[in-house]
């Protein structure tokens, strides 16, 4: 089981690797321009609860890029699973669908966190320092485990690489913009501020936040996006049948 | 070694295989004949675990391919798949990466330790004359060579049956007899192979046994030479209205005494594989 989970996972990591001079830039450039655009341009005179719009902002780019970047995992098993056909050369192997699931997982954590790396280092340069004690790498975690297996179980279900482009674009980009990412939830209208609150980028944002800011953050947000995560991962493993034939 | 029990496979709206009936011995080398469409991937992905099939039983070496029970762990189909070694129809190797890393994935899915996957890659690699490739990434190799590397990665953890599918299409004459070369160097040292080809010599040179399969239904099995001793030996082949006709005798006497009765000329020839394949479907393969 290990033993699989591993192989699966070091195949990522030998891609990832070769890719990390284009990957790094990419994970730069985004958050970078939110960064001039939002925090310098519009943010200068803003102050949410004492912080400043900076301060605010890089916590919920964080909670939206390790969403993106774990999600993108599903890109990867897609591109290997249609052009490359090597989801066979996996399945043909003595691998179970837990250890699959379980290795390209770990991948969409990894590929989260090493992009978290880089607001942070991007965020210095901007002048924040933020405090990245255990509940923020925590919730960064939590974060990414819940979309990585959406990822994951979502890969298996499309029929084609262009399904998922779809999918993205409908699930993640708006979750992306809602999640009390780049403003605070409270200027939304109650049955909104609802809505928003069962999305678990919403917790990750506020869990983040909070953590880095160096509040207490609510155990809570901790526990949704570990049941949430869960049951995306199950489903997961479930779906890698339905992704053969 | 494989056994195969009324398996049937329904597609939505194609029934690819229709109650296939089949057992490979140890030590052989079984030849899937038959016509583009004809089922042969089909049949390999379903002994290889691939896709499931609609009813009937497949087991390798004694393990059932199906799974039992709860999906998480399947132990019987994972007992199966460490046995055998799997060279599918398109390229399926990881063109970002090289040839070692590669080699070295599959080691590891296979559960091999590193000096046990080290010695094999560099013991394989010198069979399929890569050595000098293996730091090369993939998307450099030509065909040839990522066949040849599809093979030598379907070896890697030593399988008791190897799967073919197709190992040679697309490659040039002399690319191809070298693979038929290392084909048969596998089998001799004890390896099961099942070999799926619609060039008819490729499968009269190389098999023990040969299936033809047409439409999802498996025609005949039989050795080679049983199947064109069936028709004769020898073989002339006649125009009779836009269609090649051949008549076949026993012996060589039998043929030119055919001949001297006619006042046109023939060329004498073999009875071969095709010939055999033709009278059984009445249609040509390729
Ligand atoms: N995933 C699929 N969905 C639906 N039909 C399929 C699928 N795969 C194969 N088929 C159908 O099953 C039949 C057998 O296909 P298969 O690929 O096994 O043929 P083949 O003998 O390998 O042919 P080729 O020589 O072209 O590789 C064909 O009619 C094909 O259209
Ligand atoms: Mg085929």
């Amino acid at each position: 089981m290990i033993h699989s989970l591993l192989a699966v996972y070091y195949r990522e990591m030998l891609i990832m690797r070769r890719r990390l001079t284009r990957l790094i830039p990419s994970w730069s450039v985004s958050p970078l321009l939110y960064l001039i655009a939002f925090g310098y341009a519009m943010g200068k005179h803003v102050e949410i609860d004492g912080h400043s719009y900076m301060e605010f902002l890089i916590p919920g780019l964080i909670a939206m890029n390790s969403m993106t970047q774990s999600f993108a995992i599903a890109s990867e098993i897609n591109i290997a699973r249609f052009y490359w056909h090597i989801f066979e050369e996996i399945q043909a192997a003595p691998v179970s669908d837990l250890s699959y699931v379980a290795g390209e997982v770990l991948a969409g954590i990894t590929r989260a966190i090493l992009s978290t790396t880089v607001i942070l280092i991007l965020g210095t340069i901007f002048g924040v320092n933020l405090s990245c004690n255990f509940m923020f790498w925590l919730g960064v975690l939590l974060n990414s485990f819940v979309f990585s297996s959406l990822a994951v179980g979502l890969a298996m279900l499309v029929k084609s690489h262009g399904d998922q482009v779809l999918l993205t674009s409908f699930v993640i980009t708006p979750m992306a913009f809602l999640g009390g990412t780049f403003f605070p939830l409270e200027n939304f209208p109650v049955w909104g501020q609802n809505l928003i609150h069962i999305l678990p980028i919403t917790h990750a944002a506020k869990a983040i936040r909070a953590a880095s800011l160096g509040n207490t953050p609510q155990i809570s947000s901790y526990v949704v996006m570990a049941a949430t995560g869960c049951l995306f991962f199950v489903l997961s493993v479930m779906c890698v049948k339905k992704a053969k034939d | 070694m494989i056994k195969v029990e009324n398996l049937n496979k329904i597609y939505k709206s194609v029934h690819a295989l229709k109650d296939i009936n089949l057992h490979v011995k140890k030590g052989e080398l079984f030849a899937y004949l038959g016509p583009n469409g004809a089922g042969k991937s089909t049949t390999i992905r379903i002994l290889t675990a691939l896709t499931n099939p609609t009813s009937g039983t497949v087991s390798i070496n004694g393990f059932d391919i199906k799974n039992s029970g709860f999906a998480f762990f399947k132990s019987n189909s994972i007992k199966s798949r460490q046995q055998c070694g799997l060279v599918p129809q398109s390229i399926n190797l990881d063109q970002e990466l090289s040839v070692y890393e590669n080699l070295t994935i599959h080691g590891l899915l296979f559960r091999m330790g590193k000096s046990e996957r080290n010695k094999k890659i560099e013991e394989l690699l010198s069979y399929v004359d890569l050595s000098s490739r293996k730091e090369s990434l993939v998307k450099e190799l030509s065909g040839g060579m990522k066949r040849r590397l599809m093979i030598a990665r379907a070896l890697m953890h030593s399988p008791s049956v190897l799967f073919l599918d197709e190992p040679t299409v697309g490659l040039d004459a002399g690319m191809r007899r070298k693979i038929w070369g290392l084909i048969k160097k596998i089998q001799q040292q004890g390896t099961t192979i099942f070999l799926t080809t619609h060039y008819i010599e490729e499968a009269e040179f190389l098999a023990d046994r040969v299936a033809f399969l047409d439409t999802g239904t498996i025609l005949v099995v039989d050795t080679p030479s049983n199947l064109m001793s069936r028709l004769g030996t020898w073989a002339l082949d006649r125009l009779i209205e836009d269609k090649m006709e051949p008549i076949y005798f026993s012996n060589r006497e039998e043929a030119n005494s055919y001949i001297a009765s006619q006042n046109e000329s023939f060329t004498l020839r073999r009875v071969n594989l095709e010939d055999a394949f033709l009278s059984m479907t009445g249609k040509k393969v390729k």
